[in-house]
């Protein structure tokens, strides 16, 4: 059992194990299940994410609102055409991720990681690094795990809903989540996959949750991509053994104090940031006609 | 021990919004339960974020596709509309001030196929989870995480005891237990939630109990 990311560290210190395997070990405690039948579930959630991430990469499909779609379709032919800023690599994982978004906002099959509004960030940046050092199936259930862990902890500490937290809180922790997930994959360490966890979230601490009309769709889908930029630039930035001044769990603490500090009308009620724009309010009043 | 890594990781859900869709589709599922049988019509009266956003969300589909048994990450969600149409159903949506509830909350009046009324409040509290606050007039704390039974019967002594020994004579473990009542000596409610499943035995054993006018059984969700 773990309550923070220190128990979590010294219960794989103790047990020489990595976060994926007692994050495993204690689910199938707690749930009554055979580590087979949590890996099993792992597997099931992996195939919805897989198919959710390339579902729009060359298919437009409209969003139920009609306000967006096609953007993960744009961003893959603008790749192909090669001469971008950031890398194809970086690019195409934003792609996957917007595509799981658009899927969401189509009314499509996703897993909620760690929410539907910013669902594509973890599956996509695992997704990508497990092409890269050509994972197998269980590696990506490892890396689901470590990153389920991750999330566990924020929700026990602070909060993974936008309602509560803001931005910060959902798609801060999708990327938390992912970050310390690609490090376990590209082999660093438990200290390294907290800071790069702990990272992400500074750098987005008090974004806000301000969705126009009060509907899952804008800006959550460009704060996806900016989520999958972040966790791996984190990723990154651990493995190269940059560290997080202020450790993990401090960093969740002071990310709940933020969200808690937020207006309500900062808080997913649509009723400011961009939603109380004039495009906002345009938006607002024609699909409700209010 | 909170909702573990599938709790984080999940639900497996048509989008967009864990709370407008996926927790509406369970509400939906809730409906179903207690109305018993298929649904000939049923009234949804929206509150709150509910009622604004409701279009926007597919929370309309989401709950008609519960109320038709499919499930957070059934496909034909999106199609649950048509799908209640063909069937037959009767379907409205009113918007409504439930008063002092919770953003995300809508209450149903379903009238089933052989003309039973029944009505339930419910809550969407955030990542799918969903709390029914009220059956069928009755206050009510239901999560949909456990399977339970909800029963009407006489308000007198002893009747808690006599229902909950056959809990025991099932090995069957209470994880929760309701009781309220429209006022002494009139009808009164009780809504066990339990470890395992209701089984056909337990349901027999309830029905025969002297004082209890109806059972229903509500699957976890």
């Amino acid at each position: 059992m773990y309550n923070n990311a220190n128990e979590l560290k010294l219960l794989c210190d103790q047990q020489g194990k990595k976060i994926y395997e007692v994050a495993i070990d204690v689910e199938a405690e707690n749930s009554d299940c055979t580590i087979k039948e949590v890996r099993q579930k792992f597997r099931e959630a992996i195939k919805t994410m897989k198919d959710a991430c390339s579902k729009t990469l060359k298919k437009e499909i409209p969003s139920v609102s009609g306000l967006t779609s096609g953007n993960a379709k744009k961003l893959m032919s603008y790749i192909s055409k090669g001469n971008t800023i950031l890398s194809a690599d970086t690019l195409k994982c934003v792609a996957h991720a917007l595509s799981c978004f658009e899927v969401n906002t189509s009314m499509g099959k996703i897993i909620a990681a760690p929410t539907a509004g910013s669902c594509g960030i973890l599956p996509a940046c695992i997704f990508l690094t497990g092409e890269k050092i050509d994972a197998d199936e269980e590696t990506l259930v490892n890396a689901f795990a470590t990153a389920a862990a991750i999330g566990l902890i924020i929700e026990k500490n602070a909060t993974l809903s936008g309602a509560e937290g803001g931005c910060q809180a959902e798609c801060g922790s999708a990327s938390a989540m992912a970050a310390a997930a690609v490090v376990e994959m590209l082999g660093g360490t438990i200290d390294e996959a907290l800071h790069a966890g702990a990272m992400t979230i500074t750098n987005v601490m008090g974004q806000v949750c301000d969705p126009i009309a009060g509907l899952v769709e804008i800006p959550c889908a460009k704060r996806n991509a900016i989520g999958v930029v972040n966790a791996l630039l984190c990723a990154d930035l651990a493995l190269a053994g940059i560290t997080c001044f202020v450790p993990f769990d401090e960093v969740i603490d002071a990310m709940y104090a933020v969200g808690k500090a937020l207006p309500p009308e900062l808080r997913e009620t649509g009723l400011g940031g961009l939603a109380a724009t004039p495009t906002g309010i345009a938006v607002r009043k024609k699909i409700f006609g209010e | 021990m909170g909702r573990g890594l599938f709790g984080v990781l999940g639900p497996s859900m048509i989008g967009p919004s864990s709370s407008h869709t996926a927790g509406a589709a369970r509400i939906g599922l809730m409906c179903r339960s207690v109305a018993r049988k298929d649904v000939k019509s049923v009234t949804f009266f929206l509150h709150g974020s509910f009622a604004t956003t409701y279009k926007g969300h597919g929370t309309d589909r989401a709950l008609v596709g519960g109320l038709l048994g499919m499930k957070t990450d059934d496909e034909r969600i999106i199609h649950s509309l048509e799908l209640a149409q063909a069937q037959g159903m009767e379907v409205h949506f009113v918007k409504a001030d439930l008063g002092n509830v919770h953003p995300n909350t809508v209450k149903a009046e379903m009238v089933n196929i052989d003309g039973e009324t029944s009505n339930i409040v419910a809550s969407s509290v955030g990542g799918g989870e969903i709390n029914v606050v009220s059956v069928n007039g009755f206050p009510a704390n239901i999560s949909g995480n456990y399977n339970a039974v909800v029963i009407s019967h006489l308000d007198k002594v002893g009747m808690i005891s006599r229902i909950t020994s056959l809990f025991e004579r099932n090995d069957l473990n209470i994880v929760s237990l309701y009781n309220n009542r429209e006022g002494r000596g009139k009808t009164a409610i009780t809504i066990i939630e339990m470890d395992g499943d209701p089984d056909k035995n337990l349901l027999d054993e309830l029905s025969k109990i002297e004082c209890i006018y109806a059972i229903s059984s509500i699957n976890k969700i």
